[in-house]
Order: C-alpha cells, then sequence, then structure tokens
C-alpha cells in the first residue's frame, strides 16, 4: 500500500476509515488531521529501493521465512551444492545472535553476509539495505535472504525481495498455514521441508496442509522436499530457473528508468498493485 | 513482538506530522488495524507508551479501529466477511478470492493541540486530508 494514491482505501474499508464522526470534532486549541499513511510507509520505501537495487543487477532476490529449525540453512546448503554452476549465489542470514548459519554458508565457497539482529524477531528493509552496501551485486544472480525462524514477525515487513518462500517441516505440522495465516498468505511458494520424515511422521498429511492454504486463498504452489536425500531439489531448481527468467522477462517489458526519479515498482509479492511513485532525494547506489 | 518495531515507525511519522503543523503535542491518534496485517491491537497499545516516551506524542490516547475481513469471489463476485484463516466466498464456497479488506496497517488520523496564537479556529478547515492527493 502507498500514501500518494488512497490505495490504501478500498471500497471495503472505506466506510471504517474515511473521515467523519466524533473523533473528528475537535475543541478549541486542537487540530484533527486526516492521515491515512501506512504505519510501515518508511520500511516499504527502503524496500522498493533495495529490490530496485536487484533489478538494476540482474539480481533475483529470494526471501526464505519458516520457524526456527524447519531447515533453511540445510536447504541453501543443498541449493548451493547442486544449483546450476553457472548461477552465481550469495546469502544474507538474519538471525539474533552468532554467525553460526553464515558460517556454514561460507565453508561451501558462497558468499555470506550475517545480519545479527539482536533481540530483534525480524528483519527490516533496513537491515537489508545496510548488508547491500558489503556486497557488489554485479557478481551475483541470486541472493537468497535467510530471514529470522519465525512464522509471525517477518511477514509483516517488505525487504525489497521479489519472492517469499514458505518452509512448512513435516515435524511441525500440516495445520501451520490455518495458524499463521499472515505469514503463508505472504508466500511465493511453500516448501513441505524434511518430507523424508513423512512416512515416519505419518500424521503430516501433504494433502491436508495444501486444503488449509486454499483456505487462506493462497494460490502458491506446494513441493515436497528434502535436503537430506535431495527428493523434490530437481523441481525447487526448475522453480528458481523459472523465476529468474520470469524477472528477466518483466524487466525486458517494464525497463528500469536508472538515475530517474520517478519510477514504478511493484512489490514482490506478487499480489500487491503497481502504481506511480515519485521521490525528491538522492540516493547511492553501492 | 514486532509491535514495539511498528510502535516505533509510527512515533516517527507522529514527529513529522507535529512538526509540519508547527503542534505542541498530540492528543490522539486514531489506528485502523486489519488481523491479516500481523499486528496485534492490544500488543500495538502495549508498546505505545514505551515507543512514545519523551516524544511530541507522550501521553496521547490511542484508538485502533479493528477492521473487518472481507473478501470478493474471483467467480461469482459475490463479497463477504472472511475469518484470518477462512478466506473462502460464503455465497459458492470457492476458494479463489482477493481479500477487499483486512490487512491495513494505518494511521488514520491524529488530534493535534496548539497553542492559541498558532491556532486558526475551527471554522477555517480545520480537517485537512494529507494522505490523499
Amino acid at each position: 500500500m502507498c500514501d500518494t494514491c488512497g490505495c490504501n482505501i478500498t471500497h471495503g474499508n472505506e466506510n471504517f476509515i474515511k473521515p467523519g464522526g466524533k473523533l473528528h470534532k475537535t475543541e478549541s486549541g486542537k487540530e484533527a488531521v486526516t492521515v491515512l499513511h501506512n504505519l510501515l510507509d518508511e520500511n516499504d520505501h527502503t524496500a522498493m529501493h533495495n529490490r530496485e537495487h536487484f533489478d538494476q543487477h540482474n539480481v533475483l532476490a529470494i526471501n526464505l521465512m519458516s520457524s526456527p529449525g524447519a531447515g533453511k540453512t540445510a536447504l541453501l546448503e543443498a541449493t548451493i551444492q547442486q544449483l546450476d554452476k553457472n548461477l552465481r549465489i550469495a546469502v544474507i542470514e538474519g538471525d539474533l545472535e552468532t554467525e553460526n548459519d553464515a558460517e556454514r554458508i561460507r565453508k561451501h565457497g558462497v558468499k555470506a553476509i550475517q545480519i545479527s539482529t539482536g533481540s530483534a524477531c525480524h528483519l527490516d528493509a533496513h537491515m537489508i539495505h545496510q548488508a547491500l552496501h558489503n556486497l557488489d551485486l554485479a557478481e551475483f544472480d541470486i541472493i537468497f535472504i535467510e530471514n529470522v525462524g519465525n512464522l509471525v514477525c517477518p511477514a509483516s515487513f517488505d525487504l525489497g525481495q521479489h519472492l517469499n518462500v514458505t518452509l512448512l517441516s513435516v515435524p511441525e505440522g500440516d495445520d501451520k498455514p490455518a495458524k499463521y495465516p499472515v505469514m503463508f498468505r505472504a508466500s511465493d511458494f511453500v516448501l513441505i521441508s524434511k518430507s523424508d520424515l513423512l512416512p515416519i511422521l505419518d500424521d503430516f498429511k501433504p494433502e491436508r496442509a495444501r486444503k488449509y492454504l486454499q483456505d487462506i486463498a493462497s494460490t502458491a504452489p506446494i513441493l515436497e522436499l528434502s535436503s537430506k536425500n535431495k527428493s523434490g531439489m530437481k523441481e525447487w531448481f526448475e522453480w528458481i530457473n523459472q523465476q529468474i527468467k520470469n524477472r528477466k522477462d518483466y524487466l525486458k517489458e517494464h525497463p528500469l528508468s536508472t538515475h530517474s526519479h520517478t519510477h514504478s515498482h511493484n512489490h514482490g509479492n506478487n499480489h500487491g498493485h503497481t502504481h506511480q511513485h515519485t521521490h525528491d532525494h538522492l540516493h547511492k547506489h553501492v | 513482538m514486532h509491535e514495539l518495531a511498528i510502535c516505533q515507525a509510527l512515533i516517527n511519522q507522529l514527529e513529522t506530522i507535529a512538526s509540519e503543523r508547527n503542534a505542541q503535542s498530540i492528543s490522539l491518534i486514531v489506528v485502523g488495524i486489519g488481523p491479516l496485517s500481523g499486528v496485534e491491537a492490544q500488543l500495538l497499545k502495549n508498546a505505545y507508551p514505551i515507543a512514545s516516551a519523551g516524544t511530541v506524542a507522550d501521553n496521547a490516547e490511542i484508538v485502533i479501529q479493528q477492521l473487518p475481513v472481507k473478501v470478493k469471489c474471483n467467480e461469482c463476485g459475490c463479497e463477504s466477511d472472511a475469518k484470518p484463516n477462512k478466506l473462502i466466498c460464503k455465497n459458492c464456497g470457492n476458494w479463489r478470492t482477493s481479500l477487499v479488506s483486512g490487512d491495513e496497517l494505518l494511521l488514520l488520523s491524529v488530534e493535534l493541540e496548539k497553542s492559541d496564537t498558532e491556532y486558526s479556529g475551527p471554522d477555517t478547515g480545520n480537517l485537512t486530508n494529507t494522505g490523499l492527493h
């Protein structure tokens, strides 16, 4: 949502948020101001800039989200080992503490930037912007952002990614989409990870997970995948390659107006909208 | 508990508004939240005194309007109320729907305290819409 074109107001919510009523009557010495700003406006603005940085270098940015321990880092390790060597990968790791995950990635010869969030339960666009100062995007084709393990908070913050991939690991249970609808609604691809455990934890029914995703009107494809026995990895790579192609095609049709101060953008989650956006400050691309 | 981070973003916006309009303080803030924004109204209220301490919005009353979840069916076009984890069409049962309300996270309005000399009076247009152009 933005603050410039009025798209915050839909016919579904206008009766609730349009001006009027007792809240807008003022006493002497007071002024009522209607604002209608998205509270995350500043974050979303930075996210848009991040997305522009990625697009200028033809880099696809994928945000990986899940509960702690669902296998995000293991998936990245398996991906680095098996993905087409012509695709150059970098990873931005988000954790409350430690460099452990970044070190796991670096052992595979891949550049990894660790963001330690301290007590913050999510990454935000400003943290990603800082991390991008340490990455020469011209050297990469894909940036994976491994978000803080958390099925709640990361869903509310656009980072500038093109796509959200959410892992739902078999030990967690198949009803996670019903319990965490905000997270799963934001997902462009849902991976049922640790699928090698399906024969043991047979109360997890992939078709039930699919049903819960339909209940939240999600059209995201679902893939059963195991970083351990490598099942589903081929389809995961096919999906990544397809997304790289889709983004290149999109940028061919909607070329970036480099260094212009008026540009359009689309949100990374594919369920937003496109609108014109103008800004009047200078920024340096690193 | 990302509500504190969101509260801090709210305070930044409030400070900008107060400064632009030469207000001494802010007495009332109205925020609109849909359940699918991922933000809990009560947690936001709890975080507010911590985030606003020492700012122009310290001691302001915060009113939260809970916005309803509504979907529009992509098949039959019917609009219906829905639950956050059940966004299906109530008319035909189809799951291919679009959200028309329920994921908002908006600062709707504020009430500013101004000194009498700077105050222009309630009859000279005291309701200004800065959000829509």
